[in-house]
């Protein structure tokens, strides 16, 4: 086992979210399929408007990080993007790149790396590992990925309360410029069928109370434990931790299992209000986090991707940045249109005409 | 299905890349290669802000066809801050909440499929404006909103008896 | 150059034709026309329609309708300009005849709308808007003359009620037309509670598409007298043009597609304005007529409105306009609509309109709009 750190510092320069305004409450679901007898694991969800996919979704997240990308380097330029990496689990193609579609929009293209990564709700940070080891080896000097999700859950499947949508976009560079430094990360995966979606098939399967356990909660503690041991810290070093988010319960039981108090956990706990934005949960967790968060402080960030594995980072904030042009994660999440079932079932087009 | 249509209008549609007339400096979108000022010849790209106010709005309830499912939607033409008027639709947004003046902001949406088969095809939306304390816009659209359409200057007389026979 | 005279009028009745194609609306028209003129041939012929192809499958109208017609051999085409289609072909006819190089010419306007539905309609009406930066966006037709309404208010402070007298005359008038498609009055109530259709345009702001045919049958004026006792000289017909799309324009509020095309039909009559005893404006919807009446020089800027309120566009009026029940109510084939307005101005110069006579009406006008300004056709026509 070994900590991933590139052979040069690398920094995230540029950050961007963004969640889709309306939103559905989970005791609506409970009231439709269960008579009310379920309780909400979240007490709502964002969901995507017609017009919304994951490619217009990853754009304005994209354009949010440039602005903050530009607010800290003054020279920086999309045009100088090595790569444009998308991680989802709901690409609006089977086949056709998310990410040229996002690379074009941006400014980023012709010269430049563009592609589409799926690790179930982990292929976010996945592409933020690649983008670590390109930017750190020399590769680019600058590369975009992106975790977002426009989430699938099948009507009347405990799936259906919180597959939310949203995602973030972050910029890595060197670190000179950066807003946060990547002290370190690691990643762990097995061969774990907990979640799955064939080729085809519109919702996604899983394997019920098998997703816990030897799930979520083996593969999280085993990449945050080696990320530790690694490199010398424990939960008390770090200011503020992030899990992938499918629930309110275990992010906040996987952290206790860590050692980490709730108050390092809640600051970047969206789920109850955007529900779980599967490749972007736990990333967009993070900007939240990074929108508070002072320099010197550290982040821990660990994905979950279901098949199964989890990527573990370890976070320090170089500056703080003032940037109010630029929506913060807040203001997405508080823009807020509640919607009943109906007509969440039509922007979801989960009818048939 | 049409993919080359699309395509050649790709930069214009995702980011408002517009020209500028190397003459007279008049900003123009959409591109047209000739000033419509000057008549000089504009080829120079230039990318639009995409920040605008609305000039006028409606609503479309019978949709042409793979507009369909949208409706019903908010069709506007929106005032950029270079200068053009471009027709656009207004998105995440409600037709009460819509008034003339309104800030706006540019983003890339889904305009359309090409058939249940073709291409998506993604092109420049508006929205209401993120304002300056950085609160979601539909709080702060609501008391701003103009209440009653102003008279214009230049025949303030009848047109005031006009609003009021 | 000669001079050019109306011969022979012919219209079908403006609906849904349901049991009549194209060619037989067409022929109809035609032979009506041919009838009035009292010919058994022409040396041309010109067809004014926007849609044949995407609402019929059919194109190559020329050649169609004048073997349809037993006209089998002479020159014939189709003349394209969206809603000004028909005064477009008009256009055609004549420059055919002022040059010589026709004696004899028929000029149809034909569409053939209720072969098709909903939104098939709506996308094909939408094809005279600009495809790439209007339509692409989802704009409809009605939708793009909402904007202009809309603004249109905004900017002289009127109400949707001012324009209410624009449709409630077109409906009047149009009870005395056996060729209208809505033969029944509406009032103010009924207008104020009219459907929204894209606001603040509501149903009776709106005319109605339909089935159509209309047609004139041109002459020479120096053997016009051959033919008939009461020929209609042109006296002016002009084409102007403008952008295709409203956000283009210097002024989205100002035709100035149809002030240029009246200004040269003015200039090439020698008249102005007040000489105009009957207009036939394009009212497709009501901000259309406001804004064509101030292009054409009936109203200044913001005040087109004012003529409708005050009830100077009546038959009595100051302006008569929409006398046979204009767009509104006698109905929108949108190709043949030009025809249509040149077929009733004639009416008026000829003492033909029945109950709806304009007194010693000497000249009238018709103007006839393609798309929301793109292209406009305004027509002068004089008893002689």
């Amino acid at each position: 086992m070994q900590l991933m750190k590139p052979v040069r510092p690398v920094g995230i320069i540029g950050y961007g979210a963004y969640v889709p305004r309306y939103r559905l409450a989970g005791q609506a679901i409970s009231e439709l399929w269960t008579a009310g007898n379920t309780p909400p694991p979240v007490r709502e969800k964002a969901v995507p408007g017609l017009d919304e996919d994951v490619v217009t979704m990853s754009i304005e997240a994209a354009r949010n990080a440039l602005a903050r990308a530009q607010a800290a380097d003054p020279t920086f330029d999309p045009a100088q993007l090595g790569a444009v990496w998308v991680g989802s689990e709901s690409h609006p193609y089977a086949v056709k790149p998310t990410s040229t579609i996002v690379a074009e929009a941006i400014g980023a293209t012709p010269y430049t790396q563009a592609a589409d990564w799926q690790f179930a709700c982990k292929a976010g940070t996945e592409a933020i590992q690649a983008a670590i080891g390109f930017v750190g080896s020399g590769m680019a000097r600058y590369a975009l990925a992106i975790g977002m999700d426009a989430a699938q859950g099948r009507p009347g499947d405990a799936l259906e309360y919180t597959a939310g949508a949203g995602g973030a976009a972050f910029i890595l560079g060197p670190s000179e410029h950066a807003l946060v430094e990547i002290e370190g990360s690691v990643s762990f995966v097995t061969d774990t069928p907990d979640f799955w979606r064939r080729q085809h098939e519109q919702f996604p399967e899983h394997a019920g109370r098998f997703t816990g356990e030897p799930a979520y909660f083996h593969h999280i503690t085993q990449s945050v434990r080696a990320l530790f041991a690694q490199m010398g810290l424990s939960a008390t070093d770090f200011a503020y931790a992030v899990f992938h988010q499918p629930n309110v319960k275990f992010p906040l039981k996987v952290g206790e299992e860590l050692g980490f108090k709730r108050a390092q956990i809640t600051p970047g706990l969206l789920v109850n209000e955007i529900g779980n934005a599967y490749a972007g949960s736990a990333l967009i967790g993070l900007t939240a986090i990074l929108d508070i968060a002072q320099p010197g402080e550290r982040i821990l960030l660990a994905s979950f991707g279901s098949g199964a594995g989890s990527d573990a980072f370890c976070l320090r904030v170089r500056r703080s940045l003032p940037t109010p042009h630029v929506w913060t994660t807040r203001t997405y999440v508080d823009r807020r249109v509640p919607v009943d079932y109906a007509r969440y079932a039509r922007l979801k087009e989960n009818y048939i005409l | 299905m049409e993919v080359a249509r699309y395509w050649r209008t790709t930069k214009q549609r995702y980011q408002l890349v517009g020209e500028k007339c190397p003459q007279c400096g008049r900003r123009i979108f959409p591109p047209r290669d000739v000033c419509p000022v000057c008549g000089h010849e504009a080829r120079t790209a230039v990318q639009f802000s995409g920040k605008g106010e609305v000039y006028s709005y409606s609503v479309v309830h019978v949709a042409p066809e793979g507009y369909e499912k949208f409706v019903p939607y908010i069709v506007a033409l929106v005032r950029l801050a270079e200068g053009p008027l471009v027709t656009a639709q207004l998105t995440d947004v409600d037709e009460s909440e819509v008034w003339i003046g309104m800030p706006v902001e540019m983003v890339t949406r889904v305009l359309r499929e090409d058939g249940e088969r073709g291409m998506l095809i993604y092109g420049y939306k508006f929205r209401p404006a993120l304002p300056v304390n950085n609160q979601a816009p539909q709080a702060a659209a609501q008391p701003m909103r103009t209440p009653l359409p102003k008279a214009n200057g230049v025949h303030p007389e009848p047109v005031l008896q006009a609003a009021m026979p | 150059m000669r001079d050019v005279s109306i011969i022979g009028i012919g219209q079908t009745p403006v609906g849904e034709h349901w049991d009549k194609s194209l060619r037989e609306l067409a022929y109809q028209a035609l032979l009506a026309a041919m009838q009035s003129a009292g010919v058994e041939r022409v040396d041309a012929l010109y067809v004014g329609n926007m849609l044949s192809g995407e609402l019929t499958a059919q194109e190559h109208l020329g050649a169609l309708i004048a073997d349809f017609a037993g006209l089998r051999g002479i020159e014939a085409i189709k003349v394209e300009a969206a809603c000004g289609s028909g005064a477009a072909a008009l256009r055609v006819g004549y420059m055919a005849v002022a040059s010589g190089l026709c004696d004899l010419v028929a000029c149809i306007g034909v569409e053939k709308m209720t072969d098709q539905q909903g939104s098939t309609v709506t996308s094909a009406l939408a094809m005279a808007a600009d495809a790439e930066y209007e339509a692409l966006q989802g704009l409809t037709f009605v939708s793009i003359n909402a904007l202009l309404m809309r603004r249109y208010m905004h900017e002289y402070g009127y109400r949707k009620e001012d324009f209410a007298n624009f449709a409630i005359n077109a409906h009047a008038n149009a009870v005395n037309n056996p060729y209208a498609m809505f033969r029944s009055p509406i009032t103010a109530a009924q207008f104020a509670e009219a459907k929204p259709i894209a606001d603040p345009i509501n149903l009776l702001d709106s005319s109605p598409i339909a089935d159509g045919a209309a047609c004139v049958i041109l002459a020479p004026t120096s053997i016009a007298r051959e033919f008939t006792d009461k020929p209609v000289r042109v006296r002016a017909i002009a084409i102007a043009t403008d952008t295709l799309a409203v956000h283009d324009r210097r002024d989205p509020l100002y035709l100035e597609g149809g002030a240029l095309s009246a200004q040269k039909a003015y200039a090439m009559a020698g008249v102005g304005p007040a000489d105009i005893d009957v207009f036939e404006l394009h009212d497709a919807f009501t901000i259309m007529s406001a804004l064509s009446l101030e292009a054409a020089g009936f109203a200044p800027r913001g005040q087109g409105v004012r003529l409708a309120m005050d009830g100077e566009i009546g038959l009595n009026g100051r302006i008569p306009i929409t006398t046979m029940g204009g767009l509104k109510a006698r109905g929108h084939p949108v190709g043949a609509t030009g025809m249509y307005q040149i077929v009733e101005v004639a009416q008026q110069l000829r003492e033909e309109a029945g109950l709806n006579q304009v007194k010693n009406a000497q000249l009238g006008m018709a103007q006839n709009i393609g798309g929301s300004g793109a292209t406009v056709v305004t027509t002068i026509l004089e008893r002689i």
